[in-house]
């Protein structure tokens, strides 16, 4: 098995879904089924072949990058192509190529207008290719070429596969369909902070000579070790985290960087917002963990507590949002926000705890906000609606349906024994003991504020539930017939609530992977 | 008033002992019935959930397997309870699950397992015994049932959820029962969700519950990181030996609070009482288990369970001071709303809300015993009145008092069992609920000589001992009024109302006898089994308990009660055309706030609620769109407006330099225009763009 562990093996899980996409391409368009199962053959090898990894991959020594390889690229710039996966990406690497295989799953029967299955499956494959490779690259450029390919599927996923409701921009006065404000919301945001993130890793780049006999390097382990010496400088690496942070926050998308979230993900098509969710929004905290921390250590303690500050007013605001949302399925776009404000606060504590939380907390809520935007999705294909106010009684036209609704939001309000309890209790829990030299008290309020957080989050999802799921199904559903939950929506879910469960009761399913890379990270980041 | 609580004060030392410390007691490891013991809350669990896939193709629709659960926990936990009455049992299971990272004090790591000692072991026989009954019970209540299965699916979750969290030996999987219990009551109370007010009230329930859960979580993250550890005998393991200096204590004023705050949510004490009444919107077997055995008891298990940590000097003992003045609060406070509640089950209701007052006062007062105790019998008798009242709402069909009457003949099972638990309620010698508040009441008063909490203690001590006797009048009256309305004078309602079917009355006789003898387990004086039980833990939890009989305090309190009897006799015996008219207690001024339950409910719902869900969320909500949207929106349209000039000014000047780049642009938006609007035109400019700008930056740092 030398070429799994030679670089062959993580390049396959990545590349194996482009190489599907040009597949499904040269399938012609009539051949429906043929290009449905060939997207499903590549996404599911690479997703197999992912787990293979999990499973050979040596956990004693999870803070290693293991089964990676390190090529020339473009040798202009000495940037390589290195890959590699550690405790810290295995999961996420295992979550993106398993949340593809569920996306095309589910697809299968429920394609949205203007259907077009070809097109759609490609897009779904060049986006896996890309979220897989952003969670391996150890290369600056490697890892923006990733983290900008995602962004093009997504876009046209969008923009043609959306909403064709009008929207209204308030105080402008303008509507606009909604698919395409959210799409090129969506575009240029996330431009818009990439822009600024190749400005950081460009400057880190002309840095890295100095400390580095000179040569010029955009390999992560390197700058690492370079940022573990404390050598950047004040004013220089101030800037530079900056400009990573406003790439990252974009992403995340954290407080007040997230309004392309709500917009995007209510106008995407169902299986657009589930990978938006589950992986898209877990690029920008990964980056955080992988990149800004070990490469910008001391800069990160010094924007520790704004990041900490910022994600608790996400938690916060978003809660406060999501209770005034008459749309079911932007409301749970707002959820995510508050979500990512507790891994954010995790992160913001540079502690071993707070990035563990961090990690099963975007693993917890790509599962379970992913189910939820599945669940949003395939009702309101069957009501045509989202309003809550008219669904209703749903528990009663589709109690599977409405059971697994209630399950899920159970586990998104952080039920202990499910996936999203972790994330959320110990992120609060590191933040009563952020790294040395945070302020204790700051990070302490900043707890309490968010276990309120916490009362708010059951509270929107309770009375999103009370108004769905219960009471008497409204006088104009009388006389239509409602399919419950159909086989493939199952293929799709039942593994995503087994995933929920088998995280809640049993964590080192992702601990097991993260914990000693993690504290290791944090010790020769910090020196703990 | 004081002077006549300060002679019984000094009294009282005499009487009450406080287990000495560091008493070393060799205790049994319980064999292979300890070590098996995460059966315990291992096969509701799985019952519960192969009730959801197979309930429904089963037999007896998923009644059986409930059954069955709580049946081999009852015999589990009656075997565990009588071993224990002998010798004392003291084990700790468990199994590591993963580490989390580290603190100052090496790994923290969570782990899942079982603890069998005195306290988790009476309750193990307490959730088994009383939840077997009120199962059996409910195949006769919930017949004909639309959601049957479903039913007894969340209920075997709820009485599951008990054991999970009664059986940890850790915060975190204490939590893990907390939260479990918090959900599927929600399920139980809004079983019938089609009615909004019942959903409402599951909401009620869980969110209050939630609110505590936030300072739970609070409490046992301060717990663990000063410690290093989840496990309860680590913490006490500090708790026995760290001074003042330890970590531990330096926080322990804010985890303890914390954790009583969590405690008060489960409990429901004042001012969190609120969702328990409103969660009589669930089927009556429901309120029987969630008011006797399970749920409500988790915040006062919580306290015994951390009880050396709130009775140390050098830790939470300061705390105390607000727990006995909360528990006194709501013993008293909800005791008089149950006087004017017509509903039965409501009576009931706030009767238990204050009842939990007692046993939190208890556990203030530094009684671990007493407290216990009362748990101990409340659950007979507080699940036998409601099984009762639920016999009685299943004959006549209405929740109303002003809808019975006269009830006696035609429901004599009913009636005698109601009148056993009303009596051993009250505290009427020689009945369960005598012994444990007469030992509530002694350590009271105890207490008040000898309260170490801050300035003040022996003062609260004293108010609280004599809200208790006042407590103890208030109780037998409200219950005697219940009595006369509902089983005496002429029947008012509609029907003709009959006897419940045997599965139903069987199980209240069963109660009925641990009504009438539960207290025999502790008779100051005589025996002390149910002290020394629930005594066999790890660390001695050095509370002080009755070794003999207080006969100023007894005849007090149960003077209190006959008081209270006489009174409602007085009051409530005759009858009257309308149920209204024999309802004769309306003291103006107290009554309307009674009537209001002070107001608390209104206050939470106009002051917090609709305040949060609507102007605040709402503004959020208008300040996303109309702020930050603002900025987004109004840079996007001024981008287009510069763009379209620079446009202009670029097909006017420099048309031919940007050709080269123009040609691979236009070629690849020809490609897509087909699926996309013409604007990626403008996109692909923007990226252009960008890369200039790139460009830029790249000269310059290497100016640098």
């Amino acid at each position: 098995m030398g070429w799994l562990e030679n670089g062959w093996g993580l390049s396959l899980v990545v590349f194996l879904p482009l190489v599907g996409a040009g597949a499904v391409l040269a399938i012609p368009k009539a051949n429906e089924q043929a290009q449905k199962m060939s997207a499903l053959v590549f996404a599911g090898a690479s997703f197999v072949l992912s787990v293979v990894l999990a499973f050979q991959f040596d956990y004693g020594r999870s803070m290693d990058f293991q089964f990676g390889t390190d090529l020339s690229w473009i040798s202009a710039i000495n940037s390589r192509y290195i890959i590699g996966l550690d405790g810290i990406s295995l999961p996420l690497l295992v979550l993106s190529t398993f949340m593809t295989v569920l996306s095309i799953v589910y697809s299968w029967e429920h394609w949205p207008e203007p259907h077009n299955p070809k097109a759609f499956l490609s897009l779904i494959l060049v986006l896996a290719t890309g979220m897989a490779g952003t969670f391996v690259a150890l290369d600056l450029i490697l890892f923006f070429v990733f983290f900008e390919v995602v962004l093009l599927p997504m876009y046209f996923m969008i923009g043609i596969w959306g909403d064709r409701n009008q929207a209204k921009l308030p105080v402008f006065r303008r509507t606009i369909e909604m698919r395409l404000y959210a799409s090129i919301k969506f575009f240029l945001f996330t431009l818009f902070g990439s822009a600024f993130m190749l400005l950081g890793f460009l400057a880190l780049y002309f840095r890295s000579g100095n400390f580095n006999n000179g040569v010029n390097t955009f390999s992560m382990e390197v700058l690492s070790e370079i940022g573990r010496m404390g050598v950047w400088g004040g004013t220089f690496g101030f800037w530079v985290f900056a400009a990573l942070f406003l790439g990252f926050a974009v992403k995340v998308p954290m407080f007040p960087f997230h309004t392309w979230l709500p917009d995007a993900h209510t106008a995407a098509p169902t299986v657009g917002s589930v990978l938006l969710a589950a992986i898209l929004l877990k690029l920008g905290t990964y980056a955080f963990v992988r990149i800004s921390i070990p490469i910008l250590p001391d800069e990160a303690h010094s924007w520790a507590p704004a990041i900490g500050i910022l994600a608790v007013i996400g938690i916060i605001y978003a809660a406060l949002a999501c209770l005034a949302q008459t749309d079911m399925k932007r409301l749970i776009a707002f959820s995510s926000v508050g979500h990512m404000g507790f891994v954010m606060l995790g992160i913001a504590t540079l502690t071993d705890i707070g990035i563990n939380a961090a990690i099963i907390g975007m693993v917890a809520h790509g599962v379970i906000t992913g189910l939820l935007f599945f669940l949003a999705g395939s009702m309101s294909h069957r009501y045509h609606t989202r309003e809550m106010a008219r669904l209703g009684g749903n528990q009663k036209l589709m109690p599977i349906m409405g059971g697994i609704l209630g399950f899920t939001a159970m586990a998104s309000l952080g039920l202990p024994g499910l996936a999203g309890f972790w994330g959320e209790f110990m992120s609060l829990l590191a933040a009563f003991n952020p790294i040395d030299g945070l302020s204790d008290n700051l990070f302490r309020t900043l707890m309490v504020i968010g276990a309120v957080g916490t009362v708010l989050a059951a509270g929107y999802l309770l009375w999103m539930l009370q108004k769905v799921n219960f009471g008497e199904p409204g006088e104009e559903w009388a006389s239509h017939t409602f399919h419950d939950v159909d086989g493939f929506e199952m293929a799709a879910w039942a593994p995503l609530i087994v995933t929920i469960i088998a995280i809640g009761i049993f964590p080192r399913i992702v601990f097991g992977a993260t914990n000693d890379a993690v504290v290791s990270l944090v010790a020769s980041a910090f020196g703990g | 008033m004081t002077t006549l609580f300060a002679t019984i004060a000094t009294k009282a030392p005499l009487i009450l002992a406080t287990a000495e410390e560091g008493e070393a007691k060799a205790f049994s490891d319980g064999g292979i019935l300890a070590s098996g013991a995460w059966l315990i809350p291992v096969v509701p669990l799985v019952l519960a959930f192969l009730i959801v896939f197979f309930g429904k193709r089963s037999p007896l629709k998923g009644w059986g397997m409930a059954v069955t659960a709580l049946g081999f926990v009852a015999v589990y936990g009656t075997v565990l309870f009588l071993m224990n009455l002998g010798e004392g049992i003291t084990y700790e299971g468990a199994v590591w699950l993963a580490d989390i990272g580290t603190t100052a004090f090496g790994t923290l790591s969570i782990e899942w397992g079982w603890m069998v000692d005195g306290l988790s072991i009476m309750m193990y026989f307490l959730v088994g015994v009383v939840g077997l009954l009120v199962f059996i019970y409910a195949k006769g209540y919930m017949e004909g049932d639309i959601r049957y299965t479903w039913f007894f699916a969340s209920f075997t979750l709820f009485a599951g959820g008990m054991l999970v969290l009664v059986s940890a030996p850790n915060l975190i999987q204490l939590i893990v029962g907390w939260e479990l219990v918090g959900v599927s009551s929600w399920l139980l109370i809004g079983h019938y969700w089609e009615d909004h007010e019942n959903s409402s009230a599951a909401i009620k329930a869980f969110l209050t519950n939630k609110v505590g859960d936030a300072a739970l979580f609070i409490g046992a993250i301060i717990v663990a990181l000063t410690v290093g550890s989840f496990r309860f005998t680590d913490i006490m393991e500090v708790v026995a030996s760290g001074g003042p200096d330890s970590p531990l204590a330096t926080y322990a004023f804010w985890a303890g609070l914390a954790l009583f705050i969590g405690a008060m949510g489960k409990s429901a004490q004042f001012p969190l009482h609120v969702w328990l009444p409103d969660a009589m919107a669930g089927p009556t077997p429901v309120s029987a288990l969630m008011h006797a055995a399970t749920m409500v008891t988790a915040g006062v298990y919580l306290i015994g369970r951390m009880f050396p940590f709130y009775l140390a000097h050098d830790f939470a003992a300061d705390v105390r001071l607000i727990i006995i003045l909360i528990g006194g609060a709501t013993l008293f406070l909800m005791g008089l709303v149950a006087l004017v509640q017509d509903d039965i089950k409501r009576v009931l209701a706030y009767s238990t809300v204050s009842q939990l007052g007692y046993m939190t006062a208890a556990m203030g007062a530094g009684a671990y015993t007493a407290g216990l105790f009362h748990l101990f019998t409340h659950a007979f008798f507080k699940g036998l009145l409601f099984l009762g009242a639920g016999s009685v709402i299943h004959a006549v069909h209405s929740n109303n008092m002003s809808d019975m009457g006269g009830l006696r003949k035609y429901m004599p099972y009913t009636f005698w069992t109601f009148v056993i638990g009303s009596l051993a309620l009250a505290g009427i010698f020689p009945l369960a609920g005598f012994w444990s508040k007469d030992e509530i009441l002694a350590s009271l008063s105890y207490a008040s000589g000898e309260f170490p909490a801050a300035e003040g203690g022996a003062g609260a001590a004293n108010l609280v001992l004599a809200l208790g006797i006042v407590g103890a009048f208030v109780t037998a009256f409200y219950m005697t009024r219940a009595v006369y309305l509902t089983f005496f004078g002429k029947y008012k309602g509609h029907g003709h109302p009959h006897e419940s079917p045997r599965v139903m009355t069987y199980p209240l006789v069963g109660l009925a006898v641990g009504a009438a003898f539960a207290g025999l387990l502790n008779v100051p004086g005589v025996t002390d089994l149910f002290t020394k039980a629930v005594g066999a833990r790890f660390v001695a939890v050095l509370d002080h308990h009755a070794e003999s009989i207080d006969y100023t305090i007894a005849v007090l309190g149960g003077g209190a009660a006959l008081l209270g009897i006489l009174l409602g006799y007085r009051l409530f015996a005759k009858d009257a055309p309308t149920q209204l008219e024999r309802d004769r207690f309306s003291i103006p001024v107290l009554y309307p706030l009674l009537r209001h339950k002070y107001y608390i409910d209104d206050f939470y719902m106009e002051g917090i609620i609709k305040p949060v869900r609507g102007p605040v969320a709402r503004g959020v909500d208008w300040f996303n769109g109309h702020v930050i949207d603002f900025v987004i929106n109004g840079a996007g349209i001024l981008a287009r407006a510069v763009g379209k000039v620079v446009y202009a000014f670029d097909q006017g000047a420099i048309d031919g330099a940007i050709n080269a780049s123009g040609a691979a642009t236009s070629l690849w938006s020809g490609v897509l225009r087909r699926i996309q609007t013409g604007r990626v035109q403008q996109y692909a400019t923007l990226i252009i763009a960008g890369t200039v700008l790139l460009v830029g930056g790249l000269v310059l740092f290497q100016q640098i």
